[in-house]
Order: structure tokens, then sequence, then C-alpha cells
């Protein structure tokens, strides 16, 4: 589409760049070998039963990582996503349990989804408002949900695990309309619609802009703070949705556990899947195969014998390689 | 005593990815000498010094240095060796002490510890040989940029430096406090030390300086004496143009033809905001190009951002087509009409991992798209059109704007503002940091704007920029505006005078 | 430039003053607060929070942060757990050995990979985690009951609790360091301005890579106090707790952004959120109200939310000066 820069016309060979390629399709490789080394080495490898396995258990991961990579785009952090998640999965059976609805399951359904998923819109647009309105760094802003948040949670149900057994709440996390996990079909939507977001619309550009150059983009007329306030409202928005995932999947909601290190394994997925963690390049669709990377390989491991434990060291070396490469492309 | 070298850089050649950015380039320094290093933007005088301090590794030449070869592979080698630099923007810590600043990296011990009093004195007495007195125990950032250029000499000169490196130290200072600068240089010469100065302030070299080496394209084109050299040569070779082009104006600008007082577009009224901006008021007309002129520090720049909505004001009033006009948002600004070029080209004009396309259109999104989706077609063809009206070299609209030199970059921003089709367009210094083929180009595009109809606000340190491209010259004072001159009025030496006197040259009575 | 100067004694002294306010609340309302076993109780168990806070004071001084203290406190607790039955020094060696060897790494991958510090650390708070349930087999490892090694963390020498003996130890060495050394000195120039620091000559990577190793060092003995106290290596133990320790570095009133901060505030703020807890625990004991330890990290929340909106309308008029 575009010509090739001036001074790589002379011995365009010789002058291949090999950490670009490797930053820019590094990822995509990486998961192209795990799938052939597994149908090579793995048994039932090539099932449906594998391709549920590690769909459902990348899924929620995603859904947070798709929130977490437009915050980063910003410049930004949300450390808080575990704890948005445990708040929703605590208040949703709250609700759907609530004798107030006398039976009206389909309704209590309904209200329980729609509160857990604006309570934890809002509570990204707290931090959102703390980031834009008192221009607190992410880090230390997100940091205060991530304790308290936590807290909400175990209050709410006074640190109780809540079991239930409501197969209309449990079908975004059981169901399977046509053979596919509804969790999957929730993860495909928003990764494209956040992908075709992030490129076709001002929205998306204003995240990148922001992210790229704050002061620019401001006296380019974008509306930093409110970008900010919205990409920190769709993160609280996805932990949302996954809190509630996570809890119709188990059947239970534990507010100990639910999104607990989730934080950590989102950032991961974006940093892997190549966007700039500083802000002003992201992809959504790397986020995704980052996260089916880190997955896989633990699958990989954990399917030939290797431990938990050794998954996690390796896990942290595939983050440690994948950003390192970038670093080489950028400079 | 001047015979003596003191520094020789032979054949020097330094490549990044692949590009020459330095070669075989030559620079000799003599003991107890103010070396000038010249050259436009990319001709490798900044490479040069890195390479001199250690900062980058170069691929091939000698460095001779007090008789021995010089190797060093860090600034703090270089240091140690006798050679100090101070960098254009101030690279010192300003959240630390001035002391601090002054003497990390050879601080005083006593039993293994710091010996905060000794170094607070010594801190002192460095700072007293340039009679600057001040509270060495507070943060650095408190003080005036002048007070830390100070500071960062006096971190050189503790180093018991022999060579002092000054790149474009005077670009943040205003005339008086360059004439304390000029005063300590002459007291280090006096004291056998020498110095390279980088500047691209010509008069500035002839004032202080003893030799020149003129550099282009990553080559030394020429070593002199100062005084063998005249200022027409130096630009013309700096440029590698020829010099009977270069004469009569030393800008693209061209006086208009006629008097061009169209409507008021602009009134600001007795404008108040923050520290810096007290009481400027302006009218700017229809298709004029208008400057605001003065010292670093008068409110230029500070009095532009309040109208473009991006400071607050703290008292006055602006009028707009005859309509209020009070914006709280750089938003406001623009949809009434306005542009802003800032000052500093990556600090708030580009995205620099953007594409050229989405630089252009930054400000233009709200029209080109619809439902909040980017009609990609429609950007494309503006971007297009901007790319072939103004020149913009680039591999095409996708190629990050990053990649691209400084003078594109800034055609890049010029035409974010031109695709919105403003009525009034602000230029902060649209020429700085730009290599002079450029900036012509540049000049030239601003003047032919202003004939099309289109209201230029233009700020510039340049004083001839000022004085040949303006139709009307507001001269600000300490955050006021003290004069305005129009037509004929505006020469160099009326606005300097009402720079530095604060009125036109008519005297007030009872002064 | 008075509001900058408020603002500088605030975050010198603002901490304090906290602290001092909330312990006379305590000893005014509770009977047992300023008792000999309530305090020995709290300065004994905060001792491992205060050393990894005072790690991460160092790195986040240096404009890094440091996320693996909290996993690398519980290697460190497997590994002295481990080590433990060859004696109390073998313990306390292994112990902070491993922490040193992760320290190590980090300062290798920002000094010499390049990687950004928060990216750094995330992947070894990964990796010092799988270790530690590799060498534990995924469970507590008992420290060996004959060694001596538990006097660590229940011996007394002479009113004062071992483990913050070691902790006050740790601290007057940190402020000692920070304030009249040059490394510590470079330490706040590397983070007022990381490239100005290297054109001035300073030794930007060797101190850089001394604060993660520090941080390791410190979290590491964090963890053999960990180990020492609860009888046993905890390799599941230590999530969060860098968060808790970031936490406590900001109501000690040092900037995130690095530059500038204090070791003595940053264990003011380590003793107030531990006073904090303790507080509560009290409140909960006079029967008035009752908050479980849920709602005590709600109020830590909005505890740190506070300090950071002060911190927030404070350092503006600082930083618009600049």
């Amino acid at each position: 589409m575009t010509d090739a820069p001036p001074w790589r016309s002379d011995g365009a060979l010789a002058n291949f760049d090999v950490f670009g390629f490797l930053a820019r399709y590094g990822t995509l490789i990486a998961l192209l070998l795990l799938v052939v080394f597994n149908l090579a080495f793995t048994r039932n490898f090539a099932t449906l039963q594998t391709l549920n396995v590690n769909l459902t258990q990348v899924c929620t991961i995603v859904i947070v990582a798709v929130g977490m990579t437009l915050v980063i785009a910003t410049g930004g952090i949300d450390l808080s996503v575990g704890s948005i998640m445990a708040i929703a999965g605590a208040l949703a059976p709250l609700i759907f349990l609530s004798p107030i609805f006398d039976g009206n399951v389909a309704v209590a359904v309904a209200v329980a989804m729609v509160s857990a998923i604006l309570v934890a819109t809002l509570c990204g647009l707290f931090n959102g408002w703390l980031v834009a309105q008192f221009r607190i760094q992410p880090i230390v802003a997100t940091l205060v949900l991530f304790i308290a948040g936590r807290g909400i949670a175990q209050a709410l149900t006074n640190s109780n695990l809540q079991v239930f057994r409501v197969p209309e709440f449990q079908w975004i996390g059981l169901g399977r309309p046509l053979g596919l996990p509804v969790q999957v079909i929730i993860m495909v939507v928003l990764v494209a619609f956040a992908a075709w977001m992030l490129r076709r619309t001002r929205f998306g550009r204003s995240i990148l802009a922001t992210g790229g150059n704050e002061r620019a983009a401001e006296l380019a007329g974008v509306a930093v703070n409110r970008t900010k306030l919205a990409v920190y409202a769709i993160s609280g928005f996805c932990a949302g949705i996954a809190g509630l995932v996570v809890i119709a999947i188990n059947s239970a909601s534990d507010a100990n556990l639910v999104g607990l290190g989730m934080e950590l394994d989102a950032i991961a997925a974006v940093a892997v899947g190549g966007t700039l963690l500083v802000g002003g390049r992201a992809t959504i669709v790397g986020t995704l195969l980052g996260a089916l990377t880190i997955q896989l390989v633990r699958y990989t491991l954990l399917a030939n014998g290797v431990p938990d434990a050794a998954a996690l060291i390796v896990k942290a070396g595939i983050i440690a390689l994948a950003v390192w490469l970038q670093q080489q492309r950028r400079t | 005593m001047g015979a003596d070298l003191l520094l020789a850089m032979q054949g020097v050649d330094k490549r990044f990815a692949g590009i020459p950015a330095l070669s075989q380039a030559t620079l000799e320094v003599n003991a107890g000498e103010v070396h000038a290093l010249v050259g436009q933007n990319g001709a490798g005088k900044s490479t040069l010094i890195k390479v001199l301090t250690g900062y980058h590794q170069r691929d091939a030449g000698e460095v001779t240095f007090l008789g021995k070869p010089f190797e060093v592979s860090s600034p703090q080698q270089a240091q140690a060796g006798g050679i100090s630099t101070i960098y254009q923007e101030i690279n010192l810590v300003p959240l630390r002490s001035v002391t601090e600043n002054i003497c990390l990296g050879r601080a005083k011990r006593r039993f293994g510890l710091l010996d905060w009093r000794a170094m607070h004195e010594e801190a002192e007495h460095l700072l007293n040989r340039f009679r600057v007195r001040l509270d060495v125990r507070r943060p650095l950032g408190d003080f005036s940029t002048a007070t830390q250029q100070m500071v960062a000499i006096a971190r050189a000169i503790g180093f018991s430096a022999r060579l002092v490196i000054m790149d474009e130290p005077t670009s943040s200072l205003d005339e008086q406090e360059v004439q304390v600068l000029f005063d300590v240089i002459r007291q280090l010469k006096a004291d056998g030390v020498s110095v390279i100065f980088v500047s691209h302030k010509l008069d500035e070299l002839y004032d202080v300086c003893d030799r020149v080496t003129i550099m282009r394209d990553g080559r030394t084109v020429r070593s002199a004496d100062m005084s063998d050299i005249s200022k027409l040569e130096l630009v013309s070779q700096m440029l590698g143009r020829d010099v009977s082009k270069m004469e009569g104006h030393a800008t693209a600008f061209s006086r208009p033809p006629a008097d061009r007082s169209g409507e008021v577009v602009l009134t600001a009224r007795s404008l108040a905001a923050g520290q810096a901006v007290r009481d400027v008021s302006f009218e700017l007309h229809r298709g004029e190009i208008a400057s605001f002129a003065g010292l670093l520090g008068a409110g230029r720049t500070e009095t532009a951002r309040v109208v473009f909505g991006a400071d607050p004001t703290r008292a006055g009033s602006m009028y707009l087509d005859g309509r209020a006009y009070a914006p709280t948002h750089p938003r406001d600004a623009i949809e009434a009409g306005l542009g802003f070029v800032s000052e500093d080209r990556k600090l708030e004009g580009i995205v620099p991992d953007m594409s050229v396309a989405d630089n252009l259109t930054l400000a233009l999104l709200p029209r080109i798209s619809a439902g909040g989706v980017v009609d990609e077609g429609k950007q494309r063809e503006i971007v297009d059109r901007f790319i072939k009206d103004l020149g913009i070299k680039c591999s095409g609209p996708g190629q990050k704007i990053r990649e691209l030199s400084g003078g594109n970059q800034q055609k890049v921003l010029l035409a974010r503002w031109l695709a919105m089709s403003p009525d009034v367009l602000i230029l902060d210094e649209p020429t700085r940091g730009i290599d002079v083929g450029a900036k012509g180009e540049i000049q030239r595009l601003i003047r032919s704007l202003s004939d099309g109809g289109l209201t230029v606000l233009m700020i510039s340190s340049e004083l001839e920029e000022v004085a040949e491209g303006a139709d009307r010259v507001f001269v600000l004072r300490e955050g006021r505006t003290v004069a305005e001159l129009a037509g004929d009025e505006i020469t160099e030496e009326t606005i300097l005078a009402a720079m530095a006197q604060g009125h036109v040259s008519h005297q007030e009575p009872g002064q | 430039m008075n509001r900058a100067r408020v603002a500088r004694l605030f975050g010198t002294y603002g901490v304090l003053m906290a602290l001092a306010v909330l312990i006379i609340f305590g000893w005014w309302r509770y009977d047992n607060f300023l008792s000999a076993f309530n305090v020995t109780t709290v300065v004994r168990y905060n001792a491992m929070f205060a050393l990894i806070a005072l790690g991460m004071c160092f790195v986040i001084m240096a404009g890094g942060i440091d996320l693996s203290v909290g996993s690398t406190a519980a290697l460190g607790s497997v590994a002295a757990a481990l080590a433990s039955h060859y004696g109390i020094v073998p313990g306390m060696a292994a112990g902070i050995g491993a922490g040193l060897l992760v320290g190590a790494i980090n300062g290798l991958l920002v000094t010499r990979a390049r990687i950004m510090p928060f990216i750094a650390t995330l992947s070894t708070l990964l990796a010092a985690s799988g270790t530690a349930l590799l060498l534990s087999n995924q469970t507590s490892v008992p420290v060996s009951a004959t060694s001596g090694f538990i006097n660590v963390g229940m011996g007394m020498l002479w009113v004062v609790p071992i483990p913050t003996a070691i902790a006050v130890a740790a601290y007057a060495l940190g402020s000692i360091v920070l304030n009249y050394t040059s490394t510590g000195r470079t330490v706040l120039a590397v983070g007022g301005g990381e490239d100005a620091s290297k054109l001035m000559g300073l030794p930007v990577a060797r101190v850089t890579f001394l604060v993660y190793l520090a941080s390791g060092g410190l979290a590491g003995l964090a963890g053999v106090l960990l180990a020492a106290l609860g009888f046993a290596g905890q390799p599941t133990e230590g999530v969060g707790w860098e968060l808790f320790a970031i936490a406590a570095v900001v109501v000690g009133g040092t900037l995130l952004t690095g530059g500038s901060g204090s070791v003595v505030t940053t264990l003011a703020g380590v003793l107030l959120l531990g006073t904090l807890f303790n507080v509560l625990n009290f409140e909960n004991g006079k029967g008035w109200i009752s908050l479980s330890a849920a709602w005590q990290s709600v109020v830590r929340g909005l505890f740190l939310l506070v300090v950071v909106l002060l911190q927030a309308r404070l350092t503006r008029s600082t930083s618009q000066k600049a």
C-alpha cells in the first residue's frame, strides 16, 4: 500500500528488521508453533473438547483485557479490574436470589445482570474521574478500588460463599447456542467491536491521540478528559461482564476469589499482544492472540506433565520476552 | 597561547540504522578559545558532540584531547576526562536542590558520608563567580531558566573542565541574561578553559566566539577565524547555497504591497491570565499577519494559549466578529474558527505514533465522521490534497509522523488547521527548529494564506521574521501590550526600542 | 510559592501528624491500646510490611516500581523454611539470597534489557511465585522447631521484638544511605530525571540495579520473618503485598513519579496503615460498631483515596510552576 521508505531501498534484505518482524508477528508465530507442537505431541489435542477448555479458560481474561487494552492505549492502567469483577459477582446473586422478585426468575436475572454491570461501569467511571479530574496517576487511582473494591464485595456478602443453581442466569457461562459457549460469543463480539472502534471511529482516534500525546490531542480539540473517563468506564463494564461469567461457570460466587490476580493476567495479555504500554499504539486482536498464547503455553505444559507452578515461570519468560522484542523495535 | 591544540576530532563517522549522521567530520579546538559550531538542523552538530562526550560511540575516526587519544564510553567518563556539556534543554534535576545538582557525581565526604555543609559552601562559591547568589538548599525547579543555566555551568566548572560544550545555551534566555552568560564565557576563557558554542543566532557568534566550524550533511565544511568570515558567507556555507541569492531579505517574507486594514476579526481587551499575562489588548484585522513581539517571558505564548482557550483568563474580554468570545477549552476556540500551532512541535503538536493522515485530520475528526464513524474515503481525499498542496515529503499518508523531518512535521501541523478552513490561525514560532530551506517554504505559505484572506497571529523570537513578515506588530513587555506598530513603522529598530523601553521611540513626558 | 512550601511540608509531616492523631485517639478511647502487648504485636507483625515498603520506597524514588515483592517474600519464606533446619544463619541467608536473586533479575531486566519496570517486575512476580510453589510442592513448609529459627520471629531483643529491631535497623541504614551517601542522592536524581542524570554523568544503570537488588533483598528478609512468624514457609502468601507497600509509600508522601521522598515518612505510612487496622479491631471490640475484615480494607482504600486527593490538590500548585 505504501512505498518502501527511501532508506530501505538499497539492499532491503540486508537491512531486514528482525526485531521489527518478530515484534509484529512474533505472537502469531508463537501461537501457530504451539498449535503445531500440540498437534504433533499432545494427545487428544485436535478435539472440540480441548478447544472448549482453552476457550472458556481464556474468555474472561480476554474480556477484561479488551477494556485494559483501551485504558493502556490512553497511557493509563487499571489495577482494579479484579476487584470490580468481585463486586459484580457478589452483587448479581444477591439480587437474583433475593425474595422480592417472588419467583419471577426472568425479571430477577435481568435486573441482576443489568445492575451488576451498571455498578461495575460506575466503578470504572470513578477510576476515570480520579484520573481525569484530579490528574492522579492511574496506578494509584485504581489502587484505591483494588484495595477497597474487594472489601466492598466481601462486605456485601459477609464474606460468605453464595451458591446457586439458576440456569437462566448461568446461561451466560454455560449456555451453548449453535454449539458455541455463550461467553465465547461475548468475547468474540467484544473483540470485534472494540477492534473496529479503535480503528474506525472518532473515539478510537481520540484514545490513541490521548495516549500518544495528550497535550497535542487537547490542543487539537480532542476531548481528552471525556476519553479517559470513557475508557475506564469501559474497563469497568468489561470487568463486570467477566465477573458474571466467572460466577455463572462456578455456580457460586466467592468474593475472596472472583477476579483475584486478574489485573496481572489482563496486563500480561495486553503486553504479549503487542500494545505499547506507554500508550498511543494498541491492538485488540493482538491482545486476543496474547491471551491465547499465554493460555496455550500453560495448557501445553500441563498436558505434557509439567506442573502449573513451572508454567508460571514460563509465562513470566514469555511476557518479558514479548516486551523486550517490542523495545528492540521501538529504538 | 591560541595555537595550542586542545581537541582534535578527525574523520569521524557515525551511522544510525545504516543512515550516515556523520561522515568524515572534523573539529579542532585550541586551548582557551571560544569555538562556534554551526550548521542547519540535521547537519550533525549534536551527533558530533554526543560522540565526543561518549553518549554515542563513533564508527570511525580519531579523537585527541590534551595531546592524548580520548576514548570514552559515557558522559561520565568524558566529564572525568575534562569535557563537560551543557545541553539545550537544561539537563539537571529540578526536584533536587541546587547543591545536589552542582555537586552530585563528585560529592564531598567525611567519614565516608556526605558532608553537606562543605557541599553547600562549594555550590555557593562556584555560583558566586558569576555573581549569582541564591539559597542552594532549595530545589532547582524553583528558579528561573537563566539561573538554572548558571547552575549547569557552575556544575561543569566544578568538574574542573578544560572544555565546556554549550549546546544552544541562549535559546531560552533574554537579552540581559545572554549578556551575563557571555561574561561567564569570557571569564572561562580568561581562566584558560575552552568553550564549544553551538547556536543559531549569528550575532551571538560574532559577539563571543573566536573561531568557527561549519557543518553540513554530517561533514565539516569549513573552519575559520570569526574575523575571516562574513555573516553572508557563514550562512551560505551552512546552507550550501549561492551567496548572491541570499541578498536582500533574510527571510522569505516580502513586505505586502499596501496597507490592508480590513475589518476587525478578533479583539482582546485587557486580558489577564496566570502570572505572565497582565494587561494585553489587541485587534486582529482580516487577512493580515499580526505578530506578537517581545522577550522571553513577555507573555506572548501565554496570551496565545488564552485566546485559544487552553488556559483560563483572570480578567479581560474578547470579541470574535463583534460577538463576545470566551473559550474554556480549545474545542470552543476550534468551533469558533481558530487554529493554533504550538511552539513545541514534539510536546504539543505531533502524536508521534500516529500516521501522517491521522495527525493531519485530528482536529477535523468531528467534521469527517458521521455517528462517530470516520469516513475514511473523505479523510484520504483531504490528506492527499494537503500532501500535494503543501509538498509534504512522506512515503505516504500511512507513514508515522515521527519518521518525518521537522519541516515536514510542521507542514502536517499547519495542514491540520488549514483543513479546518479557520478564520484566525495562531502560529507560535512556526519556523523554530526547522532547517532554512523549509523555513522559507513555510514563510511563503503563511504569506500566501494571508493573501487568501486568512488572519494570522504569528509569534516569533526571530526579529527579522517579525519585522519582515508582519503587517501589524504588538509589542509585549512583562505581560502588557506596550506598543502597536503598523506598516512602515515596523522595523527591527522600532520593535527593539519598544521591547527595551516599553513604548515607541517618541518619549513620554513625566518619565 | 507559599502553596508549594505547604505542599512540601504536608508531604513530609502530614503523615507523621496523622499517625500521632491516630495514636492519641486510640490511647484516649481504648484501655489497652498502648499496652505492651498490643504495641509489640502491632510492631512485630508490621515489620515485614515495613521492610517491603522500604525497598519499594527506594525503587519508587528512583522512578521505578517493583511488583514482585509479594511473591519474592513468599519465595523467601519457603527458602528460609527449607534452610532453617541447618540453623538460624543458613535460614536467613537462604531467604535473603532468594530475594537478592529476584532483585538482581529485576535489575538486569530493567537496566540491561530495558524493559519497563512495571512489566519486568510483573513477570518476576509470576516467576518467583512459580518457583516458590515448585520448591514447596505447593504446600506450606514447616520451619525447623529445633534450630531456634523461630526466634527470629518470636524472640525479643530486650523489650523490642526481633522483627521490629530488624526493621528499625534497616530503616536507620536506609535513611543514612539516602541522606548521606552519593548512591542515595543519585537514586533521587535518577528518579527526578533519568536522561538528565545520565547526561550529568551519574552512574544511572548501577544505581537503578542497586535499588531493585535492595528491594529484592528486603523482600527476601520479609519472607524470612514471614516464615519465622508463621512457623512455615508460605508459598501462596504475599498476594497483593506489593500494592499495600505502594499504598504505604504513597501515604508516606513519596511522589510516585520519583525524584523525591523520605524513608522516615514511609515507615510512618506503614505504621499508619497498620495502626488504622489495629484501631478498627479495637473499635470492633467495643461493640459499638461491627466492622468485618472486609470493611477494614474498604476503610484502607478510602484512606488512600483521601491522601491521594489531598496530594493531588497540593502538588498541583507545585507542578504548575515548572
